[in-house]
């Protein structure tokens, strides 16, 4: 690290200019109102539920479709997380579909042809204690396996990679070693948004604004079409990609799901010189941080205890992470919280999404996110929308079925840390 | 005031203690004191406090805090700070400052000590409340300080009163449920050298208060205009404060737009201070008022229907003259002024409120959102709540008719330099939501958050609205709404939420009653939880292997003593106990006993194994049950849950005694001897004390509680003691035990010990996903009674064939210690067109055994107990190993040892 | 922070307490349920937007479990209660402190 401030004197050296964003396009989406009918409705308008629309035009053809969003398009989880992409996850289920999803991030800017600032720039996942290193070896083991990028670190080459780090043994709970996986990162999240939302309606798909889906038409266990503050509209299938308000379209077409509403916090500091270039994240200490494009600090926090859709959480759970962090990074000390918020995230019994078909027939489900679903954008909808298309799931979301609950198949992703981004 | 020089960019500045720095700057003729973040234009102080969106600074003496605004700076004497064009630096220096929190609970809490708030406080007061009030300024009186007036007598009684506390300096960052506010208190920074090396420098303050007054007053707003950035152009409070109450005298001729009757009262005050005012330029068709009527009578021009449309800068950048427009003719005209005062309207300071969901009401006689709110908990003051003092009468304005180039210069977002032009855009690109609008171009993510741009955002789209529409504002603020505030309030720093909670004391340290002894024995500790356990214990000279293999030998040979205190201990009584801990636990324990132990293996629901431990039944109805060290808060937190929520019939307590018992481990074929010599009052011999028996027995006049338990295979006695007598018996044991070359050992042998007997730990073997028979415990699995979690065997998945299961693996070569966390492949495995191969299981345990001789692991491998003897790949880094599946229980298995 | 009125203890801070999820999820007969009843109880709790009747342990005080109306949209505060006493009505969505007007 260059470091120009640490013999700061008073005038103007080390002052730095911010990075600029590249020129939004001059046309996003097209805003319309709902038609009587379409092929296919998807219910939610965030990352999934666009990424899901745009798949079904583009790989499957269908472009009769409408994306019903009940407030501002991604205004939910999307527009509030902490955007750490990475696929070293534990079991083969989840790494399969998020390596699918990172290597669709891979191509994604071009595919779509909308700039979102997807930063491969690797990310650190700490140990802390001896048990730790041992989880995170086995799922390193795990990854090599599956054929993710994923390397272990000592604490000494994570200093290399991250010099503000304190690896020392002082700390309450020193760094122990790391994994990283070079090929994780970053991306903006509402440009990842709006490039599905502008290829999908480049495509055809109608993206309709402030529209809450109050309901559904079902004739003999059969998905007719969906009740809304604007009228019914008619759809021969219906995905529900609700995230956080999963557990309610769910019981309003009249089944139950394993979901919890929680409070998920995030906090973002002003404009800071560059001193992080790599995501660091820590699950036994609570610490995900990673510097954005143009300077801020972007924090995780936990989650609240308890269910709430109020999208904001308590203060002390703040505290908390500011606390771990500066254990970790002694020089965030004077950085600071600009802005906190907080979402709501669907939270399943074994931290894995559910995907796939639902008791009533052509209506589809995807969720359980939880606090990790940002990376998946991609991979969500690409077999979301093959599950809509050809009314059977795809191999990667097969094992994500609802009645893994019956069977007993969990797919238990809570590892070390109860938040896993 | 007493004079005092500080440092800007280097130079030496005169300023009057505790003033706002800008205001000394200003003083001294520094006007554009930075460039813009993205544009780089030059740019002044527009506003009074923490709504500037311009004057970012960061301290060069002190703390060296970065992005702070220059009007919230006090100067002291040695005060040094440099200018910032919008991106913050950290230093790495070590932070000396302290910062500390506090809690409170108070009758009424009151948010702004400005006339309206002093009032409330008063109100409160007389009703026999507490009262707390703070405010973010240095001094009461809010308004009344920037007009220079002194407080009125009765609220400087209100201020002296016995029940009422007042903070200064001190900001509500965010309201919370409950009437939970949570306040930063800045306590040295403003005393610069002087201040106290003791002192926290910041104070976070909890405050849980049972009524809530908010009367944080109004920000006046800007005007959207061309070039409306230059120097030179402030809000009109502003510059009247400066220039009437901080003696800033570098503005010679004034114009001031405005578009209510501040304007008006701004304009007089810079008129009386020596400020030519060359003219006042109301928006209005019309205004009336006191204010409007004292301007007229002395003989400052009005101009109604007209504003600034454009600015012109001098080479500098700085403000030179003005571009009127007459907004009925259009026509324009240009007049010289270094200084442009900008009122447009106020933008009362909703944030707080609609932290818990408020939302903000536009009130059109207002010109503003307001929050006008009433309850027995929550109360609005002053501006926020529509008390505008009665002469004000704003018109709905937010700037005149910008064509394209003219909104390219036409700033909303000062510091993010965000124009008309960008916003235009962005509706343009189809996005009709504020939130959008913020997102696509930046607006409000300043550290300002907004504050003055927030609403110019607003009163922009409804211009262009009404533009598309024909002229008239076809949107009213009221259909856009406001933008999001989100706390804290104003941006705070990381470590003052820190607070104390840093180093060790970021989390409670646990540590056992002999914690000291293994200290001083030159231990290596492990966090195990927020424990601190022993790891190892090296001679000098000694690595990790050699003292583990040293400790391991003894253990099997000799005598070897371990500190097992972290285990989590409960008492289990009550007529009842026995019938519960049958439906806790897998096995049966109302066949146990009296004075025996068990070993017991519990489940959730799901099936999945939780937790394990020994229990023994102490007397009558009276357990004690141990658990893991990680598992023992969570282990009693679950049979409290069963218990007061499903079972109140039955008659059971338990109480955490983790830390009245400590328990110490003697293990190896001598510990028997070695501790008779200790035990006078019972025989040790395994016919009258066998194994998993409980025996009371005295040690030194101390009653010792023994148990013949082994977590190695060895021959072993627990004992455990009162807490604070354990490093006594401890010692004497060390002390006896000399002559059997008595050996302390750590987890790290502790582990292999019980490995190589087969012996689990719940969360190393198992990971969340096993059942009993997945361990080959299908023997504890009781057929006779109910117990947590047997429905959920019958589960199809977790009684599929194919399970993972524990077996022992041994690697060919036996001196490679397999990577623990490894997974198992066949034996030819390859990976498949996508990269990916097809493992079987993987490693939980893996050691090097000085008693075998060799490495040895325990594993969890897809249908291992039927594949005794195969021989699997474990493939890791660039190396891939054989290794043969065997039994998990590599030493005595005919249980001869412990005996 | 939200402030909780533990039956026994007064209100107190939020972090004095552990979570637990609906109310009044008995724990079934197991062996007279098909799987998926089964899988319903291990897994399925209620998680309505608005009054939710929820458990609560007072763990960092008297440690006792009760029942507790609170509202998941304004966490607005409503009657506790203990287990196996009559749940008192659901309160009126009159919205907590911040937005009854
Ligand atoms: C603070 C925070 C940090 C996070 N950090 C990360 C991270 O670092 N990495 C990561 O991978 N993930 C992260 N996540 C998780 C991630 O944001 C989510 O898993 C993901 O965004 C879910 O995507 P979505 O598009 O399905 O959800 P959303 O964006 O929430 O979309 C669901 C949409 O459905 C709409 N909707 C709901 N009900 C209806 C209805 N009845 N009618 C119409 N519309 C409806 C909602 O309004 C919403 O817009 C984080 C989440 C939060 C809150
Ligand atoms: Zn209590």
């Amino acid at each position: 690290m260059t470091n120009t401030h640490d013999t700061l004197s008073p005038g103007t050296i080390g002052r730095r200019r911010a990075a600029t964003f590249p020129e939004q396009p001059p046309r996003l989406w097209k805003s319309v109102k709902p038609k009587k009918a379409y092929d296919a409705v998807i219910v939610g308008g965030g990352g999934h539920g666009l990424a899901t629309a745009y798949y079904l035009a583009k790989n499957h053809g269908l472009t009769n479709i409408a994306v019903l969003e009940k407030g501002w398009l991604a205004g939910g989880n999307t527009a509030r997380n902490t955007t750490i992409i990475r696929s070293n996850y534990l079991w083969d289920e989840s790494a399969a579909i998020y390596e699918h999803s990172l290597k669709l991030w891979e191509t994604l800017e071009e595919d779509l042809g909308y700039e979102m600032f997807f930063s491969q720039r690797g990310v650190l996942t700490l140990a802390h204690s001896v048990s730790d290193v041992r989880s995170k070896r086995r799922n390193l083991y795990a990854n090599a396996l599956n054929g993710i990028d994923s390397e272990w670190l000592t604490p000494a080459e994570v200093k290399k990679l991250v010099p503000i780090i304190n690896i020392s043994e002082d700390v309450r709970y020193p760094v122990h070693g790391a994994t990283y996986q070079p090929r994780g990162g970053i991306a903006k999240h509402d440009w990842v948004a709006w490039g599905f939302a502008k290829a999908a309606s480049d495509l055809g798909v109608d993206i309709i604004q402030g529209c809450e889906v109050t309901g559904f038409d079902i004739k003999n266990n059969k998905v007719q079409g969906v009740q809304t503050n604007l009228g019914s509209i008619a759809a021969g299938k219906v995905g529900m990609v609700g995230a956080g308000h999963s557990s309610l379209l769910a019981n309003l077409a009249g089944f139950s799901i394993p979901i919890q509403s929680r409070p998920l916090q995030a906090l973002v500091s002003p404009l800071l010189e560059q001193v992080l270039n790599t995501v660091v994240m820590s699950g036994a200490v609570h610490v995900y941080v990673s510097q954005a494009h143009k300077g801020e600090l972007v924090m995780g926090a936990g989650t609240d205890a308890f269910n709430s859709y109020a999208q904001r959480g308590g203060f002390h759970v703040i505290e908390h992470q500011l606390a771990a962090a500066l254990e970790l990074f002694p020089i965030f000390s004077r950085a600071h919280v600009l802005r906190t918020w907080g979402g709501v995230v669907d939270v399943s019994p074994d931290a894995s999404p559910i995907m796939g078909l639902t008791p009533v027939e052509n209506l589809f489900l995807n969720c359980g996110w939880g606090t990790g679903g940002f990376k998946a954008t991609p991979a969500s909808g690409w077999v979301m929308a093959y599950t809509v298309a050809h009314g059977r799931p795809h191999e990667l979301n097969q094992a994500f079925a609802l009645d893994r609950f019956v069977t007993g198949h969990l797919i238990d992703e809570h590892g070390a840390a109860g938040v896993a981004h | 005031m007493s004079e005092i020089s500080f440092s800007f960019d280097d130079k030496i500045y005169k300023g009057h203690q505790g003033e706002p720095m800008v205001a000394a700057l200003l003083r001294s003729g520094m006007l554009s004191i930075t460039t813009s973040t993205y544009h780089g234009r030059p740019r002044a102080v527009v506003g009074l406090g923490v709504e500037e969106p311009n004057a970012l600074v960061q301290l060069v003496s002190g703390t060296k805090e970065s992005m702070l605004p220059a009007t919230v700076i006090e100067v002291a004497d040695g005060l040094a700070a440099r200018s910032l064009t919008g991106v913050g630096a950290l230093p790495e220096l070590p932070e000396e400052a302290r910062y500390d929190k506090t809690n409170r609970y108070v009758d009424t809490l009151v948010i702004g000590a400005g006339l309206a708030g002093l009032k409330a406080a008063d109100e409160h007061l007389r009703a026999g409340r507490e009262v707390l009030l703070i405010d973010d300024q240095p001094k009461p009186g809010g308004h009344l300080r920037h007009l220079g007036l002194e407080l009125p007598a009765s609220l400087r009684d209100v201020l002296a009163h016995k029940s009422l506390t007042y903070l200064c300096r001190c900001t509500a960052v965010g309201l919370y449920d409950q009437n939970y506010i949570v306040a930063i208190e800045r306590r040295s920074d403003h005393l610069g050298n002087s201040a106290p090396a003791n002192r926290a420098r910041i104070r976070v303050w909890h405050i849980r208060a049972d009524q809530v007054v908010l009367a944080p007053g109004a920000f006046q707003r800007p005007l959207i205009f061309s070039n409306n950035d230059r120097p030179g152009i402030m809000l009109s409070h502003a510059a009247a404060t400066y220039v009437a109450v901080h003696g800033v005298q570098i503005f010679k001729r004034a114009v001031v737009a405005t578009v209510d009757n501040q304007g008006y009262r701004d304009a007089l005050r810079l008129h009386h201070a020596g400020v030519q005012v060359q003219a006042i330029y109301d928006a209005r068709p019309v205004a009336e008022g006191s204010s409007v009527d004292a301007a007229r009578a002395t003989g400052i021009p009005i101009r109604f229907r007209a504003t600034v449309l454009d600015t012109v800068s001098d080479a500098e950048g700085v403000c030179e003259s003005v571009i009127i427009q007459d907004l009925d003719t259009n026509e324009t005209f240009q007049i010289t002024a270094d200084l442009l005062a900008i009122s447009g309207g106020w933008t009362p300071i909703v944030d707080l409120a609609t932290h818990i969901g408020i939302k903000p009401k536009w009130s059109e006689a207002h010109a503003a959102f307001l929050v006008n709110h009433s309850t027995d908990r929550l109360r609005t003051h002053g501006m926020l709540a529509g008390d505008f003092g009665g002469d004000d009468n704003p018109s709905i304005f937010f700037g005149p008719e910008l064509d394209e180039e003219q909104s390219r210069h036409a700033y909303i977002d000062l510091q993010r330099d965000t124009t008309l032009h960008d916003l235009r855009r962005a509706v343009g690109a189809g996005l009709n939501s504020i939130e959008h609008i913020k997102r696509y171009t930046t607006i409000g993510t300043a550290h300002d958050q907004g504050k003055t741009s927030g609403m110019l955002t607003i009163g922009a789209l409804c211009q262009l609205n009404g533009v598309a529409q024909g002229g008239k504002p076809g949107l009213s603020p009221a259909d856009v709404g406001t933008l999001s505030f989100r706390p804290p309030y104003i941006p705070v720093p990381f470590a003052a939420l820190a607070g104390r909670e840093r180093g060790p004391l970021s989390d409670p340290i646990r540590i056992t009653s002999l914690h000291q002894w293994h200290v001083e024995a030159g231990a290596i500790f492990e966090d195990v939880g927020q424990w601190k356990r022993p790891w190892y214990f090296p001679k000098p000279g000694e690595c990790m292997e050699d003292a583990v293999r040293r400790e391991c030998v003894a253990a099997r040979q000799g005598v070897a003593m371990m500190d097992a205190s972290t285990l989590g201990k409960i008492e289990i009584q009550g007529t009842d106990a026995a019938v519960f801990l049958d439906r806790i636990y897998t096995n049966m324990f109302s066949t146990l006993p009296e004075g025996q132990c068990r070993y017991g293996l519990m489940c959730k629901t799901d099936g999945i194994v939780f937790d394990d431990g020994v229990t023994t039944l102490l007397g009558k109805n009276h357990f004690l049950m141990t658990t893991t060290t990680g598992g023992a808060a969570r282990v009693l937190a679950w049979l409290e849950e069963w218990l007061q929520t499903e079972w109140p019939d039955l008659k059971v307590y338990c109480t955490s005694v983790t830390e009245h018992i400590s328990t110490i481990a003697l293990v190896g074929p001598k510990s028997r001897q070695l501790l008779q010599e200790l035990v006078k009052d019972i025989d040790l011999s395994n016919a009258t004390f066998p194994f998993m028996h409980s025996r009371e027995a005295m040690i030194d006049d101390i009653p010792v509680r023994i148990a013949r338990i082994s977590f190695s295979g060895e021959l072993a006695f627990e004992i455990n003691v009162t807490w604070g007598y354990a490093r006594h018996i401890w010692e004497r044991l060390w002390a006896m035990g000399r002559p059997y070359d008595l050996t302390a050992y750590g987890t790290e042998t502790m582990h292999v010990l019980r490995a190589e007997k087969g012996y689990i730990i719940v969360g190393q073997d198992t990971d969340g996903t096993q059942t009993p028979y997945d361990l080959n415990m299908s023997w504890i699995v009781s057929k006779k009674k109910e117990f947590i979690g047997k429905r959920s065997f019958q589960l199809p998945y977790l009684k599929a064939a194919g399970r993972l299961q524990l077996v022992g693996l041994l690697s060919d070569n036996g001196d490679e210690v397999i990577p623990e966390g490894a997974y198992t492949t066949e034996l030819n495995a390859h990976p498949d067109e996508h990269g990916k191969t097809r493992h079987t299981g993987f490693v939980t345990s893996s050691y090097y055994s000085p008693a075998l001789g060799r490495a040895f692991a325990l594993a969890l491998v897809a249908d291992g107990l039927n594949r005794m003897g195969e021989v699997v790949a474990v493939p890791f880094g660039k190396k891939v190993l054989r290794a043969t599946i065997c039994d998990a229980v590599f030493i005595d298995k005919e249980n001869i040892r412990r005996d | 922070m939200l402030h909780i009125p533990c039956p026994h203890c007064g209100l107190r801070n939020e972090t004095e307490f552990h979570y637990g999820a609906e109310a009044g999820v008995a724990y079934p007969e197991p062996n007279v349920l098909t799987d998926s009843e089964w899988a319903k109880y291990l897994h399925i709790r209620a998680n309505p937007k608005g009054w939710l009747a929820e458990r609560w342990v007072h763990f960092a005080g008297c440690g006792r479990w009760f029942n507790l109306w609170r509202n998941t949209i304004t966490h607005e505060i409503g009657p506790a209660y203990l287990p196996f006493t009559t749940q008192p009505k659901k309160p009126d969505n009159i919205g907590q402190e911040g937005l009854k007007a």
